[in-house]
């Protein structure tokens, strides 16, 4: 059996004498697409803040691609292969569309202050390919012709493909998206889907937090549920629907979403 | 007629000088939201720096053609090592603090620096040496001279420098992201602590040149200079719009000129009963002004979009 990408054993975060996760395992293999669903406040967007180095966890192993981090610093996650979107856009909303695209880039180019100030032929070079290379990605996500665009005069879905993009710049392995398909129609659902499925089949492993349970359920080869942090269920979709836990979580509380 | 040329040419210099230095406030603000009240200092140390070299260097007999650009490298290196000790030392420990601590550790690093100066270069002005033969050029009937002509080219050519850097180059695009969005930055691989460091290293080498500029012209520099200077540079930031780069150069280059005409004419306004010694009361009455009627300057964006 091949080691997973993502590995998670007993991972708990607290904010104060508030535990948002405990005691949370889970593995995610290399090119699946994982879901992560709960009701609101079940502590998914914390995890995501776990393993993109937002949050350093209090409890735990967080290994990534055979490699164990305690307190990371999310660059080095960046330069490690995770890359993420948020669940309310965080674009660079004065930059272009293009330039937002190339700052994903950074972790995979070098050029520094000297770079900057001399403008040598392998500064050059790299600033030509970074372009080159954002704007295939533009083109891949589908809003190329924005590309001059401030981030923050383009529509919604249009933002939230930027986002995609942009996280895609930074040659992920693991691409992490938080409710991408929030607050778009059906048809822009639709074509989000198959955008996440053409990614997977480059080879990059998916893992999203989604209410859109259709979706989720219709994309994913397996989910886990959390609630209250922990987590009550895994498995591929089907197993997990007839789960009693995950029925009582999302319809036999108070709070329930 | 003679009177505003004039005036013009002067508010020109003196306004290069402070957009220079206005620049080094901007961009310290647009990434930390901080005001860096010690980079009047930077100015001043960079000034005092340049001069000991250039005497120093003269005294070896080093050409002048030599030793003044050796001696500004120096104190540029010199003020991009204490921009980056500022930093260091006095902010990046405060980074979560509220934002009324940094505004004090920038004030008592202003005050050390101030004394340390004072120490090692005592509390006499410094003569500027003369160094090329400062030919003066008539135009219309004002005057112009070698110095000053320098003055502006030089900062004419940094500026624009300066804005191919931060609009054309990845380190620029990761100065900008830093600005918008630190945490959405780092995901992408921005080390924000080296982005921040750069920054204020390069506002320090920026105020470095602008200190050999002032004590070129003036022909002297003094450990308590900074003080003014970063006064007025912090003005004309605000003027611009602070935390907008092109603000600032706008606002150093207006503000010089207000000046200039002010003190310029200010004698003929009130017949006589106020002189040209007044000058500094007009920058601070725009500073005022500009935060009574325009806080967020002429270029600066509305202040609802930072918070």
């Amino acid at each position: 059996m091949t080691v997973p990408l993502l590995e998670l054993s007993g991972v708990g975060k607290q904010f104060g004498g508030l535990s948002a996760l405990s005691e949370v395992s889970l593995h995610i293999k290399r090119g699946e697409i994982y879901g992560l669903i709960g009701p609101n406040g079940a502590g998914k967007t914390t995890l995501f803040n776990v393993i993109t180095g937002l949050y350093q966890l209090n409890a735990g192993e967080f290994n990534f691609n055979g490699r164990s981090y305690q307190t990371p610093k999310p660059h080095f996650l960046a330069q490690a292969g995770i890359a993420r979107t948020f669940q309310n856009i965080r674009l660079f909303a004065n930059l272009t569309a293009l330039e937002n695209v190339m700052i994903g880039r950074h972790v995979r180019t070098k050029a520094g202050v000297f770079g900057a100030l001399l403008r040598n032929k392998s500064t050059r070079n790299e600033e030509r390919a970074s372009t080159e290379r954002a704007r295939e990605l533009l083109r891949y996500v589908g809003i190329v012709k924005a590309h001059q665009t401030l981030a923050k005069n383009l529509s919604y879905g249009e933002q939230r493909r930027l986002e995609i993009a942009r996280a895609l710049a930074t040659d992920p392995l693991l691409l992490a998206l938080d409710e991408p398909a929030a607050g778009m129609n059906a048809t822009e659902t639709e074509s989000l889907k198959v955008l996440l499925q053409d990614i997977r089949s480059t080879g990059i492993t998916v893992m999203l937090i989604e209410h859109d349970v259709k979706l989720i359920m219709g994309l994913c080869d397996r989910v886990a549920v959390l609630d209250y942090g922990r987590k009550i269920a895994e498995g591929v979709p089907d197993e997990v629907r007839q789960n009693p836990a995950v029925i009582a979580a999302y319809l036999g509380v108070d709070d329930a979403a | 007629m003679e009177i505003f040329l004039q005036q013009i040419i002067n508010g020109l210099v003196q306004g290069s000088v402070y957009a220079l230095v206005a620049l080094g406030y901007t961009m310290v603000y647009g990434i930390l939201g901080l005001i860096n009240f010690a980079h009047g200092e930077v100015v001043m140390v960079g000034a005092m720096l340049a001069l000991s070299a250039l005497t120093a260097l003269i005294g070896w007999d080093v050409s002048p053609l030599l030793a003044l650009p050796l001696s500004l490298i120096l104190a540029m290196a010199g003020c991009m090592a204490l921009g980056y000790g500022i930093e260091r030392v006095a902010y990046r420990p405060l980074r979560h603090a509220p934002r009324l601590a940094p505004l004090i550790t920038a004030i008592g690093v202003s005050i050390v620096l101030q004394n340390l100066a004072m120490m090692i270069w005592g509390r006499e002005y410094h003569a500027f040496p003369q160094l090329i033969n400062n030919q003066p050029h008539h135009i219309g009937g004002a005057i112009i001279n070698d110095i000053q002509i320098i003055i502006v080219i030089m900062a004419v050519m940094i500026m624009t420098g300066l804005m191919l850097v931060v609009h054309r180059t990845r380190l620029g695009r990761a100065m900008r992201a830093v600005a918008e969005n630190q945490h959405a930055a780092q995901l992408m691989g921005v080390d924000i602590n080296r982005v921040i460091s750069i920054t204020f290293m390069l506002g320090s080498a920026l105020a470095a040149i602008a200190g050999l500029m002032v004590s070129a012209n003036y022909g002297l520099a003094h450990y308590y200079m900074g003080f003014m200077l970063g006064l007025k540079a912090f003005t004309a930031a605000v003027l611009g719009g602070i935390g907008n780069l092109r603000g600032a150069m706008l606002g150093g280059l207006l503000l010089g000129l207000i000046e200039s005409l002010g003190a310029g004419y200010i004698g003929d306004l009130t017949g006589g009963f106020l002189g040209s010694q007044y000058q500094d009361v007009f920058a601070f009455f725009v500073l005022i002004a500009v935060l009574v009627f325009r806080p967020s300057g002429l270029l600066g964006e509305r202040l609802a979009e930072r918070a």
